[in-house]
């Protein structure tokens, strides 16, 4: 496991999400109202780039005609077939055992403590002390 | 106990003692049956406007077809299939020796427009199976026939029912005036789960709409082939719109709905909600796993030509041996001699279809069996 | 299932080569097909429009979860709905999927089902035109198919004689909510036209016929009215079956689209059991249902089933037939199939390649 610095944490804004492409893997960095998580990016089904997808609430209901809205923003579906994932965990909503994308460790890091450290991959990302950085661990 | 029961492997009657038979049709030999039943006003229509002389056989069934009754089922003389106690016991009851047997009795009672009328009929129906079959054969059972297009006649009906333990179902037909979760039903499904009976869904149309989404076949033929369809999107109504969910202790049998459609129905069906979920939060697991605890099914017909393997795909499938319950049909003509069942089956696998899966879906019929083995 | 991560780039594999045999065409506006409309009709359309049997003049009855039912990354940078753009499609799909050739179904306002006929047939043609100015002759790898105003089969049966000797058109395409069940007598002059030009019929999933998506009326949510297509083409075979339209036009093939395939082997076993009682109330037929189906008929493969064990499709493929399936993407609508992942079960190659490509170019004749 390495660490990798993708992005600024200016270059996703709330709401948005930014594709990276890490030891081999694609992976989309989404802003979750100043939070970020880092999900593998290819949908488990049949392939297609979650990154393309809507970023939407959890619905819930305990019964016909109800409709309980929370977490706005902390789910995305999928652009095909509309599997929801949980940003947070990867995991689908239907499916959290078994149907889930890979869920990266993410760190937002100043760019200062950044510049010190030994053990990270940074190949393709200038640090500068006065920035903060989203860091994953891949 | 039967004793000296022959292998499971040979179509003999005995092999089915002890079963549970989850669909029987008795049939009215006319509507001057039910005369005693009607309070004056009501007798005088039927004499005023000739009802009785109106034929109420159904589009869904008609009387003479050949799936309507097996050719050895057919009555003495000019009795309806159907309308002698004495022949369903010669040939079944007697015959294959039921601990108990369900009464599904399909009339025009049900789907006939009016209201009031449909729900006189239906209760003045009930009356008559009460007294004509249950009251003269301990082992037989039966549905409560209720007019489901109007919901506070059909609530009262099936209350009116609550405290005779032989009736242990609620009949509905597959094709009604709306699609079966509609929340305006629910009231029929609230009284039928606080009561512990489950919904008895059967084949059969009111014939409010075309029959397929793509307009009136010409023969009768499509029409029956379109019944499996039609439990298909029933059963999607049930589920989308959150029956289940509201009414836990609800379960429902499809009867003589075919069994085979039920494997491409789940793919389909769990696949699709997948994707939509959101629309209908309320349906929080999949289909599937929805039906394994709510939805039963009666094995007549089996729609395919090898049933050994089609049920044993079933139970594949639907990860499930829970499902299927044994049925005749009678006396629709499903099948021949005495196979009501595929040879082949495990005894473990026999006695669950043959009795164990309906005293575990019918509350009623469980406390009866209860009863019986201890005063045996 | 189990789970499944995707996330490494995607793997060096032979090289792809498809067949889809359904791709939907989209128009940015209905200017679009004015070249191909006499003024009149231009007038008509864009003062009366759509006219259907239902309650909406042109939204779908029952809305999608997503907008235009279309993958939410198929829109065109420049503009214009999921479809409408060439460059698109192909950069998103014809290139990277490697389809060889890519089958037309516009559908956008059920043109086949337009209330006032007169205004279906001159819309059909046009559309047709449509198809091979703005598709075809652009695209080598695309084919068109020759859509008609169903209900009218004298209108139809002369577009059929109209489009028939020119290759850029490949099939009839009917869709199945028709007035009536598509097998009754009075759509037989399509076949008999279809039939005598060898075209196949392909039957898509669409139509608007007024009549309720169950025979138990009509649903309320968008998971049943899904689910319901299935059921409407279980309806359309059973009909084309027991009217006898295969003994009438015994050269006639039909593929049907987009019904998924789960169903297949289970109502065609329901259609021999009950036939088998019944057959006296239809004398005309003198074969099996299952044989027709067998022999006449054909299935797109998208929405692909997904069975909870891989043994489980490779069983239904064995009763539906591997010749019977002929795979689509239905790009761009939201329940794509990928060729790569689209099925849940390991394949040879030569079932791949039958699958992907055999089956399709031996039904259409192409490649």
């Amino acid at each position: 496991m390495a660490r990798h610095v993708v992005a600024t944490v200016d270059d996703i804004a709330p709401g948005q999400r930014k594709l990276v492409h890490v030891q081999g893997r694609y992976i989309g960095i989404f802003n979750v109202g100043g939070e970020f998580f880092a999900i593998a990016d290819r949908c488990p089904h049949e392939g297609a780039s979650l990154c393309k997808g809507r970023v939407v609430g959890l619905v819930e209901s305990s019964e016909a005609g109800s409709y309980q809205f929370s977490r706005p923003g902390e789910m995305v579906r999928c652009p095909w077939h509309g599997w929801e994932f949980d940003l947070r965990t990867g995991k689908s909503f239907c499916d959290p055992h078994r149907t889930k994308v890979r869920s990266f460790d993410l760190k937002v890091e100043e760019g200062a403590a950044l510049a010190e450290e030994t053990l990270l991959q940074a190949e393709t990302f200038p640090v500068s002390i006065e920035r903060r950085y989203v860091v994953i661990e891949v | 106990m039967v004793a000296g029961r022959p292998s499971a492997d040979i179509d003999h009657p005995a092999t089915y003692a002890s079963a549970v038979d989850c669909d029987l049709h008795p049939a009215l030999p006319g509507m001057h049956v039910l005369l005693p039943y009607l309070d004056d006003y009501w007798r005088e229509m039927v004499s005023v406007r000739a009802l009785d002389r109106l034929n109420l056989s159904l589009t869904s069934y008609p009387q003479n077809a050949p799936l309507s009754c097996r050719p050895d089922w057919k009555p003495d003389g000019a009795a309806k299939p159907g309308a002698s106690l004495e022949a369903m016991q010669r040939h079944v009851l007697d015959r294959y020796q039921p601990r108990f047997g369900i009464l599904n009795c399909l009339y025009g009672a049900q789907v006939m427009h009016s209201e009031d009328m449909a729900g006189v009929f239906c209760r003045a129906t009930n009356d008559w199976i009460r007294d004509e079959w249950l009251g003269r054969d301990p082992r037989l059972r039966a549905s409560i026939v209720i007019p489901a297009h109007n919901t506070e006649l059909a609530v009262a009906e099936i209350e009116r029912r609550a405290d005779d333990p032989r009736f242990v179902q609620v009949l509905m037909l597959v094709s009604g005036e709306v699609t079966l979760g509609r929340r305006q039903l629910w009231p029929i499904y609230q009284a039928a789960e606080r009561l512990g009976l489950p919904i008895g869904v059967h084949a059969g149309s009111a014939y409010r709409y075309a029959p397929t989404a793509v307009g009136w076949p010409s023969y009768f033929v499509e029409d029956y082939v379109a019944q499996s369809s039609a439990f298909e999107n029933q059963l999607q109504s049930l589920i989308s719109e959150g029956v289940f969910a509201k009414f836990p202790g609800l379960k429902l049998v499809a009867i003589e709905s075919g069994l085979t459609w039920l494997s491409g129905f789940i793919w389909r069906a769990d696949k699709t909600w997948k994707g939509v979920r959101a629309e209908v939060p309320w349906v929080t697991r999949a289909p599937s796993e929805i039906i394994r605890d709510h939805v039963r099914f009666t094995v007549q017909p089996i729609d395919a030509p090898d049933e050994l393997a089609a049920i044993m795909r079933l139970i594949e499938h639907l990860e499930s041996d829970e499902l299927f319950l044994f049925s005749t049909d009678y006396p629709h003509w499903q099948f021949d001699g005495d196979r009501a069942l595929p040879s082949g089956l495990s005894e473990a696998l026999r006695q669950k279809i043959l009795y164990g899966n309906a005293l575990a879906t019918y509350p009623r019929l469980a406390k009866a069996f209860g009863a019986t083995e201890v005063n045996a | 299932m189990s789970t499944l991560e995707l996330d490494r780039g995607r793997p060096a594999e032979a090289k792809l080569r498809v067949i889809d045999c359904d791709i939907h065409p989209a128009m940015n506006a209905w200017t679009e097909v004015h070249p191909y409309l006499a003024k009149k009709w231009i007038e008509h359309l864009t003062v009366y429009g759509s006219h259907l049997r239902h309650a909406f003049s042109e939204a779908l009855t029952h809305p999608r979860m997503s907008p235009d039912a279309a993958r939410v990354d198929a829109y065109p940078d420049e503009g214009g709905p999921p479809g409408s753009s060439l460059t698109l499609m192909r950069s998103q799909h014809l290139d990277p999927n490697g389809v060889a050739f890519g089958m037309l179904i516009p559908l956008r306002w059920n043109p086949g089902s337009q209330r006032n006929l007169d205004f279906g047939v001159a819309l059909t043609q046009a559309m047709n035109t449509w198809q091979v100015e703005r598709w075809v002759k652009n695209e080598p790898r695309l084919r068109a198919s020759i859509l008609i105003a169903q209900e009218d089969t004298v209108g139809s049966v002369a577009e059929i004689e109209a489009r028939a000797s020119d290759r850029n058109f490949t099939q009839v395409l009917v869709l199945p909510r028709t007035d009536e069940p598509l097998g009754r007598r009075r759509y037989w002059p399509i076949f008999e036209a279809a039939a005598r030009n060898n075209l196949p019929i392909a039957v898509h999933v669409g139509g608007t016929n007024g009549h309720p998506s169950t025979g138990g009326g009509m649903p309320s949510y968008y998971m049943e009215e899904h689910h319901a297509v299935a059921q409407t083409m279980q309806s359309v075979l059973s009909s084309l079956v027991f009217e006898g339209v295969f003994e009438r036009f015994p050269t006639l093939r039909v593929v049907i689209m987009e019904g998924g395939l789960g169903w297949i082997p289970s109502f065609s076993a329901r259609m021999d059991k009950h036939w088998s009682r019944l057959r006296s109330e239809v004398p005309h037929l003198k074969r099996s249902p299952s044989e027709y189906v067998r022999e006449r008929v054909w299935f797109t493969t998208q929405p692909m089933e997904e069975p909870g064990r891989a043994s489980q499709l490779i069983d239904l493929f064995d009763r539906i037939g591997w010749d019977r399936l002929l795979f689509s993407t239905d790009y761009p609508h939201w329940d794509f199939d990928d060729p790569r992942y689209a099925f849940k079960a390991p394949l040879s190659e030569a079932q791949r390649t039958q699958l992907l490509y055999g089956n399709a170019q031996a039904f259409y004749g192409i490649g």
